[in-house]
C-alpha cells in the first residue's frame, strides 16, 4: 500500500477546473516531485493534501485512511510554505517547537528535539533569534526544521527554493537532498523549474491544465517523455514532423518530408502510417565539417543558422535541406577555441539509430 | 482562506462579525431609519413630535404623517440659501486646504524617511487638540484687541478706510474652517504623491519638459486620486460643520450644521430638523459619489 | 531641483506656522497675567489654580474620562472584531455599517441618536446615551487600524499554524491576537483620545444632567472666556500628544518587527 493515494480527485472553482482527475501514488520515503508551468493545479493538489481544500470529487487516502472531513491541524502532513511563514513574534526556537507544543509533548523532550533539529539545519546557535534578524537561506532552514520536527508522514514543499537567488538555490537543492536522506521522511515538492525536479526527485509527476501528463524517475520523464508536451516541457528539444514506414520491435523507420529515411527507436503501439514528430534532444545530435564522413545511421546536410554560446557548450541552429530546424550541442572544449562554426557554414548534422523518439500524439 | 467546511468555521464567523453587526443596526441604522421617519412627522404641542395616532380626548389637532417639512423648507427662500452657502464655504474651504496642501504634501512625499514621518507627526498634532480649541485660538487672533486686528487697521487707516471687525465674520468662518480641517488634505495628498514613481519626472524632463510641464502634465494628473480623497475628506465634513460659524461667526453667517442644531435644541421643531438632516444627508451622498466618480474617471483616462 | 526645492520649503514653513502659531498663542496666554488674551502682562499660574478650584470643571473632567474608557473599551473590543470580520470574511454589509459613521459629518450621527433615544428608547439623554454614541463612530477608526494590520501581514502564517498542529481558535489566541496586538491598543489610544475631544456628538446627546468637557469649554468660550480656557486647553492638548506619541510608536514597533509582506521571486 502506497503512503499517500490520490484516487481520481476532480476540483473546480466555477468553470474552471483545477484539477481533473488525478491519481497519484506515493510510496514512504520517496521525493517525489509535482512540475508543471504555472496553473497547472499542482498547488491546488498540495492544498489538498494539506486539507486547506477540499476535492469536488475523488479521495485521498493517507495510510489507507480517507482525509476528508479531517481539517489540516488534525492530518499528519506539514507543509513548507513558500513565503516561509515564520511566526515572527517568536524566536526561532519557539517556531520550531510549535508543533510539538500543538502535539503537547514534554518540554524537555521539546527542548532536545528542537535542539536536535536545529543542528541538522546547520543552525546550532540560533535558538535565540527572531525570524526577521535571519536571511532567506537561514529563514528556509528555520522552516523546514519546523516541518520536520514532529515526524510528520508527509512533507509537502511548496516552490520553497522560489525566492532564493541561483547559487544559493544549488546550495539549498543539495541540503535538501540530503536531509530527506538522512531523515527518512517523505517529501511531495512542487515546483515549475524543471531543473530542480530533475536534479533532486525519485520520481516527478508532470503535470499540465489538472491533468497528470507523466509520471516517472527523471531519467525516463527526460529520455522518453510520453507526448509532446512533456518533451517541450523538459530539456530543450528538436521536432520534425514524420511518418511511419516501419515499425519493427528492434526499430522504427521514419520518413521526414524532404529529408529522407530516418532510423529511431522502437515504440509500443506505433504502427505503419502513423503520423507524428520525430523529437530529440540537442546532445543527441552531432554536428560536423562537410569533409568527415559520418559514421552514424541519420545523417543530413544542413547550414548553420544561428548559434548560442553559454560558456561550455554552443548550442547551433542549423537549417536542414528541408527547411527544417535542428538543434545541435557541442561542447567547447578546445581551450581558445570559442566556436568551431559560423553562421551560414555548411555542416552536416547526424545522430545515431537508437536516438531521438518518436511522438504520435497530436499537438 | 481556508475551506474546510467544517461548523466550526461558520460559528467563529458568525461570532466574530455578529456582535459589531448587531450594535451597528441598533445604534445607528435604527436611528437613521427614524429620522427619515420623523421628518415626516408633525411636530408636537410643545416640541418634539405629534403622536401618529390622535388619543382619544383629542378630536382636533395635526397627526399621522406629512410632508410638511419639506414644504416648509421649500416655503421660504432663506432656508435654500442657507444650503447654498454651506456649499459655497465647503467648496472655498476645500480649494483654500488643497492650495496650501499641495506644496507640503509634495515636500513631505520628496523627503527621506526619517524627515518624513517626523513631518506627517507634526501636522497630525495640531489635530490631537481639542477641535474647540483651534477654533478657540483664532478667536484671540481676530479679536478686535489681538495684535492682528491693531495692525490692520492701522494699515487701513493710513488709506482712510473704516476699522474692520476680523472676527464675527465670513472671513473667520473660513480661516476657522481651513484651519480645522487642513490636516485632512495633506494625509491623503503625501500618501497618494509618495508613491508617484520618480523616474517618470526624470523621462519627462529627458524628452524635454521644464518643471511646470512636469507638475502639469505628470506630477498633477498622477495625483488626482489624493487630491479626490482630500478634498472628500475636508468638503463633506465642512458641509455638516456648525460649531465654528456658531464661535467665529456673526448672526448672518449660519450654515446647515446651526439649523439643524437650533431646531433640536432651540425651537425644537423635531420633523423640521429631521428633514434638514436628511437634506443634508443626500447632500452628503452626491458629494461623495460624484467625487468617486470623477477619480475614477480621471484614473482611467491619464494613463501616463 | 534645489532651487524648487527651496519655494517648497518656504510655503512648508508657512504652513506649519499657520498650523501652530495659534496653538502656541493659545497655550502662552494661559500664563498671562491678564484676564483678556490680548497682551502679555506677565507669568502666573493663576489660571490653572482657578481651574482646580472650579468643581464644574473638576466634575466634567472626571465624567469625560469615564465616557472615554467606557466608549473606547468598547469600540476597541468590536471594532477588532470588525476588522478582522471584514479582513477575513468578504463581507459587503458589515464595512459599510462600520465606515459610515466616521465618513458621515458628526452632526447627523448626534441628531439620529438623539432621535432615537427621546423617540423609541424613551431613555434620558446622559452618559449611557454618549459613551454609545461615542462607540458607535470609534469602531471604524478601530476597525481601519485592526484591518490595515491584517493587510500587511503574510496570509500563509494563520495556516501555518494550522498546518502544525493548532486549532483555530489556538491559532486566533497564539498568533493572531498577539501580532494585530499593536494595532488594538492603537485603536483604543485613538479612541479614547477622539472621545475625550469629542463636541459634536455629545453636543447633542448629553441631554441636560451631567457636565462634559469639551461641552463646558464651549460654554465658556460663548459666555465668559477668561484665561481658563486657555489653561484647560492646554492640558488637554498635553494628554492627547501624549497619547498619540504612544499610539504612533506602537504602530512603527509592530511593523519593525519584519512581518511585512514577503517578497516572492516568481
Amino acid at each position: 500500500m502506497a503512503l499517500l493515494e490520490i484516487r481520481n480527485v476532480t476540483r473546480r472553482f466555477g468553470s474552471y477546473t483545477a484539477v481533473d482527475n488525478v491519481s497519484i501514488d506515493v510510496e514512504a520515503g520517496e521525493f517525489f516531485t509535482l512540475l508543471g508551468p504555472s496553473g497547472c493545479g499542482k498547488t491546488t493538489l498540495l492544498r489538498m493534501i494539506a486539507g486547506f481544500d477540499l476535492p469536488d470529487s475523488g479521495q485521498i487516502l493517507l495510510d489507507g485512511k480517507d482525509m476528508v472531513g479531517i481539517p489540516p491541524e488534525k492530518r499528519p502532513v506539514h507543509t513548507v510554505f513558500q513565503t516561509y511563514a515564520l511566526f515572527p513574534h517568536m524566536t526561532v526556537a519557539d517556531n520550531i517547537a510549535f508543533p510539538l507544543k500543538m502535539a503537547g509533548k514534554a518540554p524537555q523532550e521539546i527542548k532536545k528535539r528542537v535542539n536536535e533539529l536545529l543542528e541538522r539545519v546547520h543552525l546550532p546557535n540560533f535558538g535565540n533569534r527572531f525570524p526577521h534578524e535571519l536571511s532567506g537561506g537561514q529563514k528556509q532552514r528555520v522552516a523546514f526544521a519546523r516541518g520536520l520536527v514532529n515526524r510528520p508522514r508527509l512533507l509537502l514543499l511548496d516552490e520553497p527554493l522560489g525566492a532564493l537567488d541561483a547559487k544559493l538555490r544549488e546550495e539549498m537543492q543539495i541540503e535538501l537532498i540530503n536531509l530527506q536522506k538522512e531523515i527518512g521522511i517523505t517529501f511531495i515538492f512542487v515546483t515549475h523549474a524543471q531543473d530542480e525536479a530533475l536534479a533532486l526527485s525519485h520520481r516527478i509527476a508532470v503535470m499540465n491544465r489538472g491533468n497528470v501528463e507523466q509520471i516517472d524517475e527523471p531519467s525516463k520523464i527526460y529520455s522518453a517523455p510520453r507526448n509532446h508536451f512533456v518533451a517541450d516541457f523538459i530539456g530543450k528539444i528538436s521536432v520534425m514532423n514524420a511518418a511511419v514506414m516501419e515499425a519493427a520491435p528492434s526499430h522504427l523507420k521514419l520518413a521526414i518530408e524532404g529529408l529522407g529515411e530516418v532510423t529511431a527507436p522502437a515504440r509500443e503501439g506505433v504502427e505503419v502510417g502513423d503520423k507524428g514528430v520525430l523529437a530529440i534532444r540537442p546532445e543527441q545530435v552531432r554536428i560536423s565539417h562537410p569533409s568527415n564522413e559520418s559514421q552514424l545511421k541519420n545523417h543530413f546536410r544542413g547550414k548553420v543558422h544561428d548559434f548560442l554560446y553559454v560558456g561550455d557548450v554552443t548550442t547551433y541552429i542549423v537549417e536542414l535541406v528541408n527547411g527544417a530546424y535542428i538543434e545541435a550541442l557541442l561542447p567547447n572544449s578546445a581551450p581558445g577555441r570559442a566556436k568551431f562554426f559560423e553562421v551560414d557554414d555548411e555542416v552536416t548534422i547526424s545522430w545515431r539509430h537508437d536516438a531521438g523518439i518518436f511522438l504520435n500524439d497530436p499537438q | 482562506m481556508i475551506k474546510d467546511g467544517t461548523k466550526e468555521k461558520q460559528l467563529a464567523r458568525l461570532l466574530v462579525s455578529g456582535p459589531p453587526l448587531l450594535f451597528l443596526i441598533v445604534f445607528f441604522v435604527a436611528p437613521s431609519l427614524i429620522m427619515i421617519l420623523t421628518s415626516f412627522r408633525f411636530p408636537g404641542e410643545f416640541g418634539g413630535l405629534a403622536p401618529v395616532t390622535p388619543p382619544s380626548d383629542k378630536a382636533i389637532g395635526e397627526y399621522g404623517f406629512t410632508s410638511d417639512a419639506y414644504q416648509f423648507f421649500f416655503s421660504d427662500f432663506i432656508y435654500t440659501e442657507i444650503f447654498l452657502k454651506s456649499f459655497a464655504v465647503a467648496f472655498g474651504t476645500t480649494l483654500i486646504c488643497l492650495i496650501l496642501a499641495y506644496p507640503l504634501a509634495v515636500l513631505i512625499a520628496r523627503s527621506r524617511k526619517h524627515l518624513r514621518n517626523l513631518m506627517v507627526l507634526l501636522v497630525i498634532l495640531p489635530f490631537a487638540s481639542n477641535f474647540l480649541i483651534r477654533i478657540y485660538a483664532w478667536m484671540i487672533i481676530l479679536g478686535p484687541e489681538s495684535a492682528l486686528s491693531h495692525f490692520l487697521n492701522t494699515v487701513l487707516g493710513a488709506f482712510g478706510i473704516a476699522p474692520v471687525t476680523l472676527l464675527f465674520s465670513p472671513f473667520a468662518v473660513l480661516v476657522g474652517m481651513v484651519y480645522v480641517h487642513l490636516p485632512f488634505m495633506v494625509l491623503p495628498l503625501y500618501t497618494n504623491l509618495e508613491k508617484h514613481d520618480p523616474s517618470l519626472l526624470d523621462a519627462a524632463q529627458d524628452l524635454g519638459a521644464n518643471s511646470w510641464q512636469r507638475f502639469w502634465r505628470v506630477t498633477w494628473p498622477l495625483s488626482l486620486p489624493g487630491v479626490f480623497s482630500g478634498s472628500a475628506l475636508v468638503f463633506i465634513p465642512v458641509l455638516g460643520m456648525f460649531a465654528v460659524p456658531d464661535i467665529l461667526g456673526g448672526t448672518g453667517d449660519i450654515l446647515i450644521g446651526n439649523l439643524i442644531k437650533d431646531q433640536f435644541l432651540g425651537t425644537r421643531d423635531w420633523p423640521f430638523g429631521s428633514a434638514l438632516s436628511i437634506m443634508l444627508t443626500l447632500a452628503v451622498l452626491s458629494v461623495a459619489g460624484l467625487t468617486t466618480w470623477f477619480a475614477r474617471s480621471a484614473t482611467g483616462q491619464r494613463a501616463i | 531641483m534645489k532651487r524648487g526645492n527651496l519655494w517648497l520649503w518656504f510655503a512648508a514653513v508657512l504652513v506649519y506656522a499657520f498650523l501652530y502659531i495659534p496653538l502656541i498663542i493659545v497655550v502662552l496666554y494661559s500664563f498671562n497675567d491678564f484676564r483678556l488674551n490680548a497682551e502679555w502682562v506677565g507669568f502666573t499660574l493663576f489660571w490653572y489654580k482657578a481651574l482646580f478650584n472650579n468643581t464644574e470643571m473638576l466634575l466634567a473632567a472626571r465624567n469625560s474620562l469615564i465616557i472615554a474608557l467606557c466608549a473606547s473599551f468598547c469600540a476597541t473590543l468590536l471594532g477588532t472584531m470588525s476588522g478582522l470580520a471584514i479582513h477575513r470574511y468578504k463581507l459587503k454589509v458589515l464595512p459599510v455599517l462600520v465606515f459610515t459613521p466616521v465618513a458621515m459629518p458628526e452632526i447627523l450621527l448626534g441628531v439620529s441618536i438623539l432621535l432615537f433615544f427621546l423617540q423609541v428608547l424613551n431613555f434620558t439623554l446622559g452618559m449611557v446615551s454618549i459613551i454609545i454614541a461615542h462607540t458607535t463612530f470609534c469602531i471604524g477608526f478601530v476597525a481601519i487600524i485592526v484591518r490595515a494590520r491584517l493587510q500587511g501581514m503574510d496570509e500563509s502564517i494563520f495556516e501555518a499554524a494550522r498546518d502544525l498542529g493548532a486549532s483555530p481558535w489556538q491559532t486566533f489566541r497564539l498568533v493572531t491576537l498577539p501580532l494585530i496586538m499593536p494595532a488594538v491598543v492603537a485603536g483604543a489610544l485613538m479612541s479614547f483620545t477622539l472621545s475625550i475631544d469629542d463636541f459634536v456628538i455629545t453636543f447633542f446627546t448629553k441631554g441636560v444632567g451631567e457636565p462634559i468637557l469639551p461641552i463646558q469649554i464651549y460654554t465658556m468660550i460663548k459666555v465668559a472666556v477668561t484665561p481658563e480656557v486657555n489653561a484647560i486647553s492646554t492640558l488637554l492638548m498635553l494628554l492627547t500628544l501624549v497619547m498619540i506619541i504612544i499610539a504612533a510608536r506602537l504602530e512603527s514597533n509592530g511593523s519593525s518587527e519584519g512581518n511585512a509582506k514577503p517578497h516572492t521571486a516568481e
